[in-house]
């Protein structure tokens, strides 16, 4: 029986961009799905293909044991989205937002009421409840767009990149709030970029790139794939990168990964604690000085680097520089961004 | 935030799906949403007070004086036969504020919000479309005592007149259809509030609404009577005993009140039908 989140073969083109390219999802009844890809990558495209925003050229979609394609609204019913960026009506306050959202869920409006008061309350919003939802912080938007979301309590929730853009407080907030969610047995497709998110809250993840699934499985199953534990240096002096990558390379099982900036080399390896120590004593005849030295096991970047042969997050800036830098493939913005 | 998660603490009670009960309730609550947004931005109202009452300024005194209305230069006659003219087109310019307010909508993300949720299709279009309305009526209230100030007077009879607001009220409805189809089309709430006002200067000029069109060149004079816009504004112009009536022989203005109301229905039917379409399919 498929899960609560099922797609077999989802494809959706913009012009000559194949935003999906044949995507399949199986996302148990309870569990997360972290969807996790770099801008463009499909994500919000196969957000929009199962949530009745956008109808895909061809597959299969199944959501709560509904047929998406033909009964998108009893779909509609079903499911809460929260996007990217926090939808609700500024000029509104947060009482009246919920209110809205709840009956245009069609609730009574007394009903709507009640349960506006009752979501305000358990996000710590009663205080801003009758303050235009523009004056709020942007943490407050995002949970009042959350509680939007959640106002008849759906069995499957979507959230789009849920946390971009907050600070780290208000995304250990949010994580705990979906953790809830999720003990409280709501399904989840979550999109992400940030590959720390997905580690901690997906019991599944799906990698995606170019619109195709590229790997799937738990954190700890696409870690494996990617090879045992790798040792990480951090040299004190600049001139001396090069020759601790050769010291590193005689060990490793491959090529030595340079950080420039930060002098800092990685190197997967096989043989643990006392080989560790092998290469200390080795950098060490060498006259290498070293700030930190470490055995590590590979993270999801890793993974994501080994791959797709790029990294996951854009650190430059948001505008896509450092995409289009980092991804050789050119590719148009993706829809409903 | 401890319960946040658990079941809902009383079960969802859905209401009877689908039917115009529900397409009418769902497009009362977005109504009341952009009211109540109308409320907390004053400027904008009063933005869309003041271009009317400036146009009956500028045109009654800058242009009065020197046009011909029914073989007389009074400026007067003028005031009086302008009105019609700045009535209505003070409701299209309705037309611009609802095109920028979807697009806004699209841009924030909140048409896919209401897009996402079980509600009737066309009830976000037909809810700004409303709401709209009742800004439009306060506009023209506004502006009735502004025109009675400056000399305009109400000829035959209060329930006449009221027709000629009714008339004046649908064509405003209808344009602001249109200007929900330019705010789905365009990508940036900037660009729907341009793209909403530039072609309505075409409109609302090519008419009998601020000259007399049979002093036009004959082609432009066709367009003139033919145009939706021009059936609106002689249709006033009989309805409140306004000078200025024009004696054209085309069907429209010789059954002005018949032509407005079917024009304002044609738009509306078919700018709906449009929009609802694009809505369906709408993507930021």
């Amino acid at each position: 029986m498929p899960g609560a989140i099922y797609a077999e073969g989802l494809v959706k083109t913009f012009g000559d961009v194949r935003a999906l390219d044949g995507v399949d999802l199986d996302v148990p009844e309870g569990t997360v799905l972290g969807l996790l890809g770099p801008n463009g990558a499909g994500k919000t495209t196969a957000v929009r293909c199962l949530t009745t925003l956008l109808t895909p050229d061809s597959g299969k979609a199944v959501v709560a044991g509904i047929d998406v394609l033909k009964h998108p609204n009893e779909v509609r019913r079903s499911i809460g989205l929260s996007g990217q960026f926090a939808a609700v009506d500024e000029y509104l306050t947060g009482r009246e937002n919920l209110q809205m959202v709840g009956q245009l869920y069609q609730m009574k409006a007394k009903a709507a009421k009640v349960r506006a008061a009752e979501l305000l309350d358990r996000f710590h919003l009663t205080d801003a409840a009758d303050r235009p939802s523009k004056t709020y912080s942007g943490g407050m938007r995002r949970r009042l767009d959350l509680a939007a979301a959640l106002v008849v309590s759906p069995p499957v929730m979507f959230m789009d990149e849920p946390t971009t853009g907050l600070d780290p407080r208000n995304r250990l907030q949010l994580w705990e709030v979906i953790q809830e969610l999720v003990a409280g047995g709501t399904t989840l497709l979550l999109t992400t970029q940030y590959l720390e998110e997905a580690d901690h809250l997906a019991h599944d993840i799906c990698v995606i790139d170019h619109g195709r699934v590229i790997a799937r499985g738990t954190s700890d199953q696409l870690k494996a794939q990617t090879g045992g534990e790798r040792v990480e240096v951090v040299v004190h002096e600049r001139e001396h990168i090069t020759t601790a990558a050769e010291v590193l390379a005689g060990f490793g099982k491959g090529e030595a990964t340079v950080e420039q900036h930060t002098r800092k080399l990685t190197v997967p390896v096989s043989g643990g604690a006392k080989l560790l120590a092998e290469v200390i004593r080795e950098l060490d005849v060498r006259g290498i000085e070293i700030d930190d030295i470490g055995l590590r096991r590979p993270t999801l970047d890793d993974v994501f680097i080994s791959l797709t042969g790029h990294v996951a997050e854009e650190k430059v800036d948001e505008n896509g520089a450092a995409a289009a830098a980092a991804q050789p493939r050119k590719r148009k913005k993706e829809a409903g961004k | 935030m401890s319960a946040v998660t658990q079941t809902p603490t009383r079960p969802l009670t859905p209401r009877p799906a689908g039917g115009p009960a529900q397409s009418a309730r769902d497009s009362l609550v977005v109504a009341k949403r952009n009211l109540i947004r109308m409320s907390r931005i004053p400027e904008m109202v009063i933005f869309g007070l003041i271009q009317p009452i400036m146009f009956v300024v500028l045109f009654s005194y800058v242009f009065g004086g020197s046009m011909n209305i029914g073989g007389t230069t009074d400026s007067g006659v003028y005031r009086e036969f302008l009105m019609a003219g700045i009535f209505a087109q003070t409701v299209t310019f309705a037309t611009a504020g609802a095109g920028a307010g979807i697009a806004d909508d699209m841009h924030k993300g909140l048409i896919d919000r209401f897009r996402s949720l079980p509600m009737a299709r066309g009830a976000v279009l037909t809810g700004r479309t409303l709401a709209d309305l009742v800004q439009t009526a306060l506009t023209l209230l506004v502006l009735a005592i502004v025109a009675l100030l400056v000399g305009w007077r109400i000829h035959e009879g209060i329930p006449k007149a009221l027709g000629a607001f009714g008339l004046l009220l649908l064509l405003g409805y209808a344009f602001t259809w249109i200007g929900a189809l330019i705010g789905l089309s365009v990508r940036t709430p900037e660009a729907a509030t341009s793209g909403g006002l530039i072609w309505l200067f075409p409109v609302t000029f090519i008419s009998n609404a601020f000259v007399d069109s049979s002093q036009m060149t004959p082609w432009l004079r066709h367009i003139a009577d033919w145009n939706p816009f021009s059936a609106t504004v002689q249709a006033c112009r009989e309805l409140f005993g306004n000078p200025g009536v024009s004696h054209s022989g085309a069907w429209p203005m010789q059954h002005s009140v018949w032509a407005s109301l079917l024009w304002s229905v044609l738009i509306i039917v078919v700018f709906r039908t449009l929009s609802v379409r694009k809505y369906r399919n709408a993507t930021a």
